[in-house]
């Protein structure tokens, strides 16, 4: 039989489990990205240039392969670095350089990025380099945005189009 | 014992779990059973998920208006139950930790309890998997903070093909086959906690999955009573087209993750993982502890019984078939790796008995360090010159209350591993003995054992209740139990006092012809 003094007890106790688990479970709010503004995110998976030319088969060297595995050229697998650099509004903000994915080295290159910027009118370019070449950038693109607070605006590669897109 | 501040935190828990008993009663105090607890908050959890899975839309677009339907719309039923989902995975949480830390605070964490400490760790990692999977089904803007959080948390490791957060790039890359795979993730998970928690007991003997009734019906209408009141409510759509802002994160799942906003994956990681690797390593950087010798079976007094099986706390002892010229067909056998050296299997013994000839006195299952042979000599010494009329004899566990301070001229102590290695004819031969008046048997308060399970069986073995029972010829005046942690010496004191007090009006005890004839001889 439970005491009378050990019920009211009880619901003291209760009451306050009840307020420790409701009030942080929604409290305190937390800011996450300030509401005035903006997500820049760069997010892009590209695939390197191959590290070496591609070379013709003789048809000797095809006869001596497996039947399933003659293909006419062979190919290193190996691919290159790719560098990323970011300007907003004429100042370098990002720069990375991935190597590209898996043992073999002949993966995609990843690039993951976000950062926020005050809502407005800004003026964002992106260039991108696959090859070996380490001068200037195989890929170079611009944009001017009027950011509205809390956009997401993303920067991508357009592996189709072969472009850097901005959206 | 330990170090000074890990002692000062478990006398402030002790007296905290004190004051709770006498607030709530003990048998609504949680912190004796916050394993229990987190048991019965899973059922709760796993009873009301599978209920919000019949109207749950597991896509990506209708996903939040599902949950917004039956919270709003049904708030009397479908939002209760949501919120009993949520409430009871935060209390989940809650308990889980608290359980934790009382353990390490209680030194229950190595040794033969490697096992379960160990295996304890992955399941954080599962209950904070299942809660934050939950999170993102609802997806409203905290889920979509939770999904983009985790995926680039998870992208870090680069031990994925793809990039996860891509799939939270913008509107159109995430899917419903996405969606899909998600609520795939929070049942499979869930159910591997559910495994894990069974492994987790593996090696307990009798684990404690059910709180008492008063508890488990208490914390149900709370949960019920705080889903009414205060419904679990979503944020606003998630819309992967507009960044996070101000949020309401459930702390108990989410506190990492404002770490992760600040300092980056790789400090987030190395908490995470630094975290979990040092728990799991905790039960061997228990340093300068000797670990006692483990139970020793003596063949020849063994007949197979298995009180000691069915008594020890981790299931140290088994049975095994015999086949030698005992005629007994079992025999008990100790694995040494999960005894703890308690002695509450000595006490089970029913050859644990001083009033059985023999020198020395021999028993099934003894202790190494503390043969019955020892105890009975020091039972001996320590009541041998007790003066007055209300001589008492305090036995108690070396772990609750400290002995030596009651020692006097009318008191002798015997500090035991555990008050449940004292068998119960022990107090009817000190009595018979005519060694002291009355007896004052002290023990942990149950759910504060060190050992487990001690000071149940010794409540019910002296109530007669649980073999081997304390013979009912013994007089209930003579004998007394007294709950007393190691910060509660002062109450024990009082106890001991009024004790003498109510022995001193006491008539004297008849002695039987047998023990006036074998005295005299």
């Amino acid at each position: 039989m439970i005491k009378p003094q050990h019920i009211a007890g009880q619901i003291v106790a209760y009451t306050a489990f009840a307020v420790m688990i409701a009030y942080f479970a929604s409290s305190p709010s937390y800011l996450h990205h300030s509401p005035d503004n903006a997500l820049v995110k760069l997010s892009l998976t590209h695939a390197g240039q191959r590290l070496g030319d591609c070379k013709d088969r003789s048809p000797e060297e095809l006869a001596k392969m497996p039947p399933n595995m003659r293909t006419k050229q062979s190919c290193g697998r190996e691919r290159n670095t790719v560098t990323l650099e970011m300007d907003v509004d004429g100042k370098l903000v990002y720069r990375h350089t991935a190597k590209p994915a898996g043992l073999s080295g002949d993966g995609r290159s990843r690039f993951y990025d976000s950062r926020e910027f005050p809502a407005g009118r800004h003026v964002i370019r992106a260039r991108l380099r696959d090859s070996g070449n380490s001068d200037g950038f195989d890929y170079d693109a611009s944009v001017e945005v009027d950011l509205a607070p809390r956009q997401v605006f993303v920067i991508d590669f357009d592996e189709e189009d072969k472009k850097l897109t901005f959206e | 014992m330990s170090n000074p501040i890990k002692s000062a935190l478990r006398a402030g828990l002790f007296r905290l779990e004190s004051g709770w008993d006498a607030l709530v009663g003990r048998d609504a105090n949680p912190m004796y059973c916050l394993g229990a607890m987190s048991w019965h908050f899973f059922w709760i959890v796993g009873a009301s998920g599978l209920y919000l899975f019949i109207p749950y839309d597991t896509s990506a677009i209708r996903a939040w208006d599902s949950i917004e339907y039956i919270s709003t719309e049904q708030w009397y039923w479908g939002g209760m139950i949501r919120g009993l989902h949520r409430y009871a995975s935060d209390a989940m949480v809650l308990t889980m930790m608290l359980h934790l830390v009382r353990e390490w605070l209680l030194d229950r964490y190595h040794g033969a309890r490697w096992f379960a400490w160990f295996t304890g760790v992955p399941l954080i990692w599962m209950v904070f998997a299942s809660g934050v999977t939950g999170y993102w089904l609802v997806w409203d803007e905290l889920a979509q903070y939770l999904a983009i959080g985790t995926a680039e948390w998870l992208d870090f490791l680069g031990i994925f093909g793809q990039s996860i957060a891509r799939n939270f790039l913008n509107p159109p890359a995430l899917t419903d086959r996405f969606f899909t795979l998600l609520i795939f993730i929070h049942i499979a998970v869930p159910l591997f906690l559910l495994f894990a928690m069974w492994i987790h007991i593996l090696r307990i003997n009798r684990a404690n999955t059910n709180p008492p009734r008063q508890l488990i019906i208490g914390s149900t209408l709370m949960l019920v009573a705080l889903s009414l009141i205060h419904p679990a409510l979503s944020h606003p759509p998630a819309d992967l087209g507009k960044a996070t802002s101000v949020l309401n994160p459930d702390w108990y799942f989410m506190a990492l993750y404002p770490l992760y906003d600040t300092k980056g994956p790789a400090v987030a990681w190395s908490v995470a993982i630094g975290a979990s690797v040092f728990l799991s390593l905790m039960p061997w950087m228990v340093f300068r502890r000797k670990r006692r010798a483990a139970a020793t079976v003596s063949p020849p007094n063994c007949n197979g019984c298995g009180n000691c099986s069915s008594d020890c706390p981790f299931g140290a002892v088994v049975l095994r078939p015999r086949q030698d010229a005992s005629g007994h067909s079992q025999i008990a056998v100790v694995q040494p790796d999960l005894c703890t050296s308690c002695g509450i299997c000595v006490a089970s013994c029913n050859r644990t008995n001083p009033f059985l000839r023999g020198e020395p006195h021999e028993t099934g299952i003894d202790l190494p360090d503390f043969t019955f042979d020892l105890m009975i000599k020091r039972v001996s010494a320590r009541t041998h010159g007790l003066v007055g009329n209300n001589r008492v004899l305090v036995i108690g566990c070396e772990h609750g209350a400290v002995l030596d301070h009651f020692k006097g001229p009318s008191v002798g102590v015997l500090p035991l591993h555990c008050t449940g290695m004292m068998p119960p004819s022990m107090i009817d031969y000190v009595l018979n003995k005519d060694l002291v008046d009355g007896v004052l048997v002290t023990a942990c308060r149950p759910g504060e054992c060190f050992y487990r399970l001690g000071p149940e069986w010794t409540e019910l073995r002296m109530a007669g209740e649980r073999v081997p029972k304390l013979r009912g010829a013994v007089s209930r005046d003579r004998v007394r139990l007294s709950w007393a942690a190691s910060t509660e010496s002062k109450r024990l004191a009082t106890d001991l006092a009024e004790f003498r007090v109510a022995l001193a009006e006491l008539p004297k005890p008849e002695a039987p012809e047998t023990t006036k004839r074998r005295v005299a001889e």
